[in-house]
């Protein structure tokens, strides 16, 4: 090992607990490396200054107890953070800095971890290919003739962590944009239990679906990341009451007799024979820890797509109304109130932003809410029910995250159901409310990484985190691209 | 259920966004093949099947009514576009 930055975050943290590394050569090696690390764009907002400062008044009042004791930690540009500039990626937010900071990365400060900055995403998390930014693409450190996207809309979040520009990162999930970039590009994503942890002070997109999670460099750090952010927060009333387990201490790869369901519906028509593989290596290994594998059944798979994308842009058409030029961000001129609201979110929002505000409006409309909003709603409870009856017979369910590894920039412009198929595997867990876990397990023939996905049950993270732990330690994955940004 | 012209500048209007003839005929292809997409929902038998708005399996938390007495009013008025001393600037309501 020969940079600090290549250090896992349970690693680092150890190693500045343990007096061999100090918090200001921590956060000095990702500052640099960060620095020299422009053109995949992962930053939409530098704070290395006031990192550097304060990593040495760190230094100064040293406090082992701290579980993430002077990491450098950059994060999505979606969590609002007191003082530093919060956009969401949008030009409707340009220099929005929030009086306040949101409850998952106020816990991460408290636990002695260093804000680095905040990170690229799709504008308002609609997105999975970082390619609806206001601040431009996102690059995948995974390339072969031509830059590839880094999946979205967590794209900045799994870029840099891919990278090693940060220790660790949060970012939200709401159909799969921790999950489906973590594949892209070779780390661990963890979408928590919908209510494990508070949404209060995240910009939100669809509120019955958004959740925070850890984005990291292997499952260890991903179970450490957990026990920091979740918990119930008085100020989110849809966060649960539950004990916070301490995931890290309590992370095993003795997972023998634990029974692992194989959803016979996520066998989709035209997936690649490599995933196919890939799906079947996890399946042997876990066999060989002695596991026991069942195939499954999830029958209304095929419509959670469809009910997402009547779901989640009716949620946001609601969310996105405050926008309106008025308390925060950008504002267009008008002759009149109506006409400035008007101006404002015609060019402050993205094209997949209005499309999506447009659909949501549509299907609450009058006339058309019992056509589409109340079926999709109604699907979604077939969905969620499928779930509860599998996790009746299993204890985790294995599939794919992504039914393709990164694609080229570019490369599902013209089509937005094209975009939308990239989060075929993932969108079902968040309208059942389930967490679920995608790691690396693999490369394609190209080269390129590809993660597999463990579903939990209900507030059941633990066993997702042992279970891919322990395929983790099996696969000994390990990143293969170039520096060949810098 | 097809959107036409009409339907896109009917809903803009209601989402406040201001629309034009170009806007209008990108977001017609678009918006019809998401609703064509959303629309294999008709195949599912949703008989007898509550709808599920939120998967929160807990009652709503209660706290005491404390007054908590917080005056942001300066923090709050910070990030606005144009602002007076202690309002909100937008152009003129009433004639």
């Amino acid at each position: 090992m020969s940079e600090i930055y290549q250090l896992s975050l349970f690693e680092l943290v150890n190693k500045i607990k343990s007096k061999e590394i100090s918090c200001e050569e921590a956060t000095k090696s990702y500052v640099e490396r960060s620095s020299k690390s422009k053109k995949l764009n992962c930053y939409v907002e530098e704070t290395f200054d006031i990192a550097l400062k304060k990593a040495k008044d760190l230094d100064q009042s040293f406090n082992p107890d701290k579980k993430l004791f002077g990491a450098p930690i950059a994060v999505k540009d979606l969590f609002c953070t007191n003082g530093v500039q919060t956009t969401a990626s949008s030009k409707m937010l340009k220099g929005f800095k929030p009086q306040y900071e949101s409850t998952v990365t106020e816990k991460l400060w408290n636990e002695g971890a260093n804000l680095l900055g905040k990170l690229n995403c799709d504008e308002y998390a609609m997105g999975s290919s970082n390619e609806t930014s206001y601040f431009g693409n996102v690059i995948n450190p995974y390339r072969n003739d031509e830059d590839l996207v880094p999946g979205g809309s967590s794209g900045g979040c799994s870029s840099s962590v891919a990278a090693n520009l940060t220790s660790a990162t949060v970012g939200t999930d709401t159909g799969g944009s921790i999950r489906q970039p973590a594949s892209f590009t070779g780390i661990v994503g963890l979408k928590p239990t919908y209510g494990r942890c508070s949404r209060w002070g995240i910009v939100a997109f669809a509120s019955s679906l958004d959740q925070a999670g850890p984005m990291t460099k292997d499952v260890k750090d991903s179970a450490l990341m957990m026990e920091v952010i979740a918990g119930h927060d008085e100020k989110d009333s849809t966060s649960a009451k539950k004990n916070v387990e301490p995931f890290s201490s309590k992370l095993t790869k003795d997972i023998k007799g634990l029974k692992i369901g194989i959803p016979k519906e996520y066998k989709v028509d035209g997936m690649p024979k490599e995933i196919l593989d890939l799906w079947d290596k996890g399946i042997e290994i876990s066999k060989s820890l002695g596991c026991e594998i069942k195939e499954i059944s999830l029958p209304h798979t095929k419509y959670a797509l469809p009910a997402y994308y009547i779901i989640a842009p009716a949620e946001a058409s609601s969310n996105l109304a405050r926008y309106d030029g008025v308390k925060y961000g950008f504002r267009a001129e008008g002759k009149d109130l109506i006409e400035m609201y008007e101006n404002t979110r015609a060019q402050g929002f993205g094209d997949e932003v209005k499309r999506r505000i447009l659909i949501g409006t549509y299907v609450l409309s009058s006339g058309y809410y019992d056509a589409y909003y109340l079926k999709a709603l109604k699907v979604r409870r077939l969905i969620k029910n499928d779930f509860d009856e599998a996790f009746k017979e299993v204890d985790t369910i294995l599939t794919p995250t992504t039914p393709s590894s990164a694609f080229a920039i570019g490369k599902n412009d013209d089509d937005p159901i094209s975009m939308y198929l990239n989060d075929v595997f993932t969108v079902p867990v968040n309208l059942a409310g389930l967490p679920a876990i995608s790691f690396p397990a693999g490369y394609d023939q190209k080269n390129l990484p590809l993660g597999l996905q463990l579903i939990g049950k209900s507030f059941d993270e633990q066993t997702i985190l042992n279970n891919a732990y322990a395929i983790e330690q099996n696969i000994n994955f390990k990143p293969n691209y170039k520096d060949w940004w810098i | 259920m097809s959107i036409t012209k009409d339907t896109v500048k009917k809903i803009s209007k209601l989402s406040r966004i201001a629309s034009n003839e170009k806007f209008e005929e990108n977001m017609i292809k678009d918006l019809n093949s998401i609703l064509k997409f959303v629309e294999q929902l008709n195949e599912v038998n949703i008989d007898n099947v509550e709808p599920l708005a939120s998967t929160v399996n807990q009652e709503l938390i209660k706290r005491e009514d404390e007054v908590k007495v917080v005056n942001k009013k300066k923090d709050i008025l910070i990030n606005s576009p144009s602002e007076n001393e202690d309002f909100y600037v937008v152009p003129k309501v009433i004639e």
